[in-house]
């Protein structure tokens, strides 16, 4: 069973629901798929770490074969190939590696080479396996990282797997949802919060995925993220409330459900109504 | 010689550009023969790279200067490769910013900035 944790922006409280979710669960793995600042294995602490580098394939220019007919340079979308002075100039941070300027050139002047661009770490700690992706400063997409992280995973049994996502709606978090069979939305109860739940929202909508939402650092009052929530119908999961204990806690990268009975309390019924809700989907879609 | 500079409308009383590689047009001026031309910057609409492209245009055009605001890192690469010197606008129209320069009183671009790559689009 694999759940997703998304949100449309970073510090609603993507890490601290899949970190506790994880701990809070029997046997997990918890995969960090925001690889632009990962932040689970700091929670986590894991030992045994083993860890590889991640490549993509960017193109490389054989000048003397080059003719300048500059096929490459109009196919490519992103621009990461310009003809200056008789000569083909390729910016390495602006390729997404799509291959297609070396399937193009006609006479074979370009051929694919190996570009670091970060890394995967595995390890572990008690009952969770932790797979963190790290992504190189300055590199365009962590995407190759993350189908690594996500296609090398192989769940076993009913062990459960948390993918803690990058913040927003972009191609990134579609990479990391895609293979998901529920999505948690971790909303927070301002307007904005609103904004970047239904960024969220849509996107799963989108995927026609199982989902429902965690309300974050709930107050009294009106709070405009269940509003949403109510009128559009979604399933609110848990409402975690606006807690100086909890916050204090996860400032300081520590796993809440193992600090204090009333954090285990809350995650593991949201944990329980959240494999509930899979397990609901899976005898409607497979009945 | 040539110069080029990336222009909000189509005429001399236009002012620069705020942005180099999403400029709607670019205004390519001969020193010599005052001629003036428009050209659309096809670069506008890209996905990314609009500064490598727009550069590219611009060294098709085989222009000897560029005049703007300013430049980023990778579009600034482009036009070093092919010895195109960057120099500086002052808050005028386009025209007041081609007299500057043939009077020498515009100085060379210093300050190259890293780019605004996906900003906002995430």
């Amino acid at each position: 069973m694999k759940i997703a944790v998304l949100s449309g922006k970073g510090g609603t409280g993507k890490t601290l629901v899949s970190v506790n979710l994880a701990s809070a669960a029997k046997a997990a793995t918890y995969i960090d798929c925001d690889v632009e600042e990962p932040n689970g294995h700091l929670f986590f602490k894991p030992e045994n770490i083993k860890e590889e580098e991640i490549t993509i394939k960017i193109p490389s220019v054989n000048e003397q074969l080059c003719m300048g007919c500059r096929t490459c340079t109009y196919f490519c979308r992103f621009n990461a190939l310009a003809y200056i002075n008789d000569k083909l100039k390729i910016f390495d941070d602006v390729c997404h590696c799509c291959g297609g300027c070396v399937l193009l050139c006609s006479v074979e002047a370009l051929s694919e080479k190996d570009k670091v661009i970060g890394k995967v770490q595995k390890g572990t700690r008690d009952n969770v396996t932790v797979n963190t992706g790290i992504l190189n400063y300055g590199v365009e997409s962590g995407v190759p990282i993350i189908k690594k992280l996500l296609n090398e995973h192989k769940p076993e049994g009913k062990n459960l797997t948390f993918i803690d996502c990058p913040p927003g709606s972009a191609c990134i978090v579609m990479e990391s949802i895609k293979d998901a069979d529920y999505c948690i939305l971790v909303a927070e109860p301002t307007l904005f919060g609103v904004h970047n739940l239904n960024m969220v929202y849509e996107l799963v909508k989108l995927f026609d995925m199982p989902h429902g939402v965690v309300l974050n650092k709930c107050l009294d009052g009106e709070n405009p993220a269940e509003k949403f929530c109510l009128e559009k119908g979604i399933n609110i999961l848990d409402r975690i409330p606006f807690d100086h204990e909890l916050g204090t806690l996860n400032s300081n990268a520590r796993i809440a459900v193992k600090e204090n009975k009333k954090y285990q309390t809350l995650f593991s019924s949201l944990l329980q109504k959240v494999t509930k809700e899979v397990q609901q989907y899976e005898t409607v879609t497979n009945p | 010689m040539k110069i080029v500079i990336p222009v909000d409308e189509q005429n001399l009383e236009t002012s620069v550009c705020q942005s180099f590689g999403r400029t709607p047009y670019y205004l390519i001026y001969d020193t010599e023969t005052k001629e003036s031309a428009f050209i659309d910057n096809s670069a506008t609409a890209s996905q990314g790279g609009a500064g490598i492209k727009a550069a590219q245009t611009v060294v098709d055009n085989k222009v000897s200067a560029l005049l703007t605001i300013r430049c980023g890192e990778n579009a600034a690469a482009v036009l070093k490769a092919a010895d195109i010197k960057i120099y500086k606008t002052r808050d005028a129209s386009a025209m007041d910013n081609i007299n500057a320069f043939i009077e020498g009183e515009l100085s060379l671009l210093e300050e190259i900035h890293p780019g605004f790559h996906n900003k906002g689009s995430k």
